[in-house]
């Protein structure tokens, strides 16, 4: 039993350096060459421009279902015509963020352990360092980059298109005006509420992709082991972006409130 | 760091490693993965222009020995050179350095799926050598018309036999000019007739263009008859016939047990030495 504990802290401690190595190596396949720029490009439309109708999928319902509650709720004191404050808050400060860092994890998380991690067992990736290329600046440098900067930008289109879902159910099914609906969304939002759905979904698009390269590139054990990264890449992400989304609130909180 | 070059020699170091030089040579090189002892104390040298064959059990270390030349493994003990760089205890920065003079066919081909034939055989001039695109592509063409896959230059390597995918992964690996060339099991899964066509292209490009080899099979046929085999040109066309006796002496085979080097000699050697010793009699039948 206390063996078997010791060898589970020894595997974990492990993991944690490995990890900690690989993004000590981005950093210096970001600041120094060779560099890979077809790569990052490459990354850039997958994660991003393929993430796009997942991403305004999930935020137009998410929006539609929140003025839905809202409203109900709302009613029971007389203030259905507060409903685009809870949508505006919620949505740019909590729910735009998560959801499209899920959706990122779900899409974007899995797919980059698959493929890495098909890489790693058909020794793609000792061709690629036999042909004199180092994998984490060919491969991890340019999704990390992606990840980083294309998370918030879809975040701000989640965002956006929940809004004008919770704009469609308020004047359609609630029957609010339309310039009350508005109005109300932007009294609900304070300049800092703004920034935190802007500042989080960097930290989130991070710890999505390095999490996903993480994994794929740690593969071992043929399609099975394949397998088993893509689950560990999805279920390792998500959790990472409830957690990550927590401690960045708390510390934006203290920052900027 | 600057993107790899071949590792720069003086001409000193050029003379001594010419033809019968020591290209890659192993001192008692000792390897384990926690408590399973992979090589022990393995020692030889292979010649410049010369070719070894390993043979040997699955799982008696024969692919390790390629790992350990492109440094993708460290050893435990002992010391490696490659084309007079000392390598077991190199970092992987200057590794790539001694890797852009060394070719690699892995099992299999590990050919990038996502990467055209023309993608793939010119990798290395496209990504890393900064070839201009006419010259990288006229190489490529060149290479393929080599190896006789001309035609596919454009397919993926999943519309490729498996013997087209090995012939591709030996074009990928020759495209730079690499003075030494590792084949890990090139022919296994392969028909006869197409694992021929393979044993030939490793007979060419060690005949016609000088390239130390290091093949590693467990395929006796395809281990003799690159051995016992030259490439010669006739004409326009290459012909292949049995080697002289001089030329055999260039190709020795060194058979792996349990970690250690059983048997190491030429192909006529090897059969002498099945009459005195079991396991390579057994090895052999």
């Amino acid at each position: 039993m206390a063996a078997g504990a010791v060898e589970w802290i020894k595997a974990a401690l492990l993991e944690v350096q490995e990890y900690v190595g690989m993004l000590a190596k981005t950093v210096r396949g970001v600041v120094t060459p060779p560099f890979y720029y077809r790569d990052v490009v490459q990354q850039f439309d997958a994660i991003g421009i393929g993430s796009l109708t997942v991403v305004l999928l999930t935020g137009t319902f998410t929006g539609m279902v929140l003025a839905l509650q809202s409203g109900i709720t709302l009613d029971q004191f007389g203030a259905r015509s507060m409903v685009g404050r809870l949508v505006s808050a919620s949505i740019v400060k909590e729910l735009g963020p998560v959801l499209t860092g899920l959706m990122v994890a779900g899409r974007v998380g899995s797919g980059i352990a698959a493929e890495l991690g098909s890489m790693m067992v058909t020794d793609q990736i000792a061709a690629l360092r036999a042909l004199g290329t180092d994998p984490v600046r060919k491969l991890v440098v340019p999704r990390i980059l992606a990840g980083l900067l294309m998370v918030p930008v879809l975040t701000v289109i989640s965002s956006a298109v929940g809004m004008v879902g919770g704009w469609i159910v308020t004047v359609g099914v609630l029957r609010v005006a339309s310039s009350v609906y508005w109005n109300s969304v932007i009294q609900g939002l304070y300049i800092q509420d703004v920034w935190m759905g802007l500042i989080k979904p960097f930290f989130l698009g991070f710890a999505i992709v390095s999490i996903g390269c993480h994994v794929g590139l740690r593969t071992r054990g043929g399609t099975q082991g394949v397998g088993r990264a893509t689950t560990n890449a999805v279920v390792a992400s998500s959790v990472a972006v409830i957690a990550v989304d927590y401690f960045v609130t708390q510390l934006l909180i203290v920052l900027m409130y | 760091m600057a993107r790899a070059q071949p590792a720069r020699r003086s001409e000193l170091l050029d003379d001594a490693l010419g033809p019968g030089g020591p290209i890659i040579v192993f001192d008692d090189v000792t390897l384990a993965f926690d408590e399973k002892v992979i090589l022990r104390d393995v020692s030889f040298t292979l010649k410049t222009g010369h070719t070894k064959i390993f043979l040997g059990a699955s799982g008696a270390g024969k692919s390790t020995i390629l790992r350990l030349i492109l440094g993708l493994l460290k050893p435990d003990g002992g010391q490696i050179f490659v084309n007079g760089e000392r390598v077991d205890n190199m970092s992987e920065d200057a590794m790539m350095a001694v890797r852009a003079d060394l070719g690699m066919v892995f099992q299999e081909g590990a050919l990038f799926d996502s990467l055209s034939v023309r993608e793939n055989v010119g990798y290395k001039l496209f990504e890393e050598l900064n070839w201009k695109p006419a010259d990288a592509n006229r190489r490529v063409e060149e290479v393929l018309g080599f190896i006789g896959l001309a035609e596919f230059i454009d397919r993926k390597p999943s519309e490729l036999s498996g013997g087209q995918r090995r012939r591709v992964a030996i074009a990928r690996a020759m495209a730079a000019k690499p003075r030494i060339l590792l084949y890990d099991e090139p022919t296994t899964g392969l028909d006869p007739i197409t694992s021929i066509t393979v044993d030939e292209e490793i007979i060419k490009l060690r005949d016609l263009e000088g390239v130390s080899s290091i093949v590693v099979t467990h395929q006796l046929r395809d281990a003799f008859y690159v051995a016992e085999h030259t490439a010669a040109r006739r004409s326009s066309e290459v012909g292949f016939e049995k080697a002289s006796p001089a030329k055999c002496d260039e190709a020795e085979f060194i058979m792996l047990r349990d970690g250690r080097i059983a048997f190491e000699g030429n192909a006529g050697e090897l059969r002498a030495a099945a009459a005195r010793d079991p396991y390579i009699d057994a090895f052999l039948s």
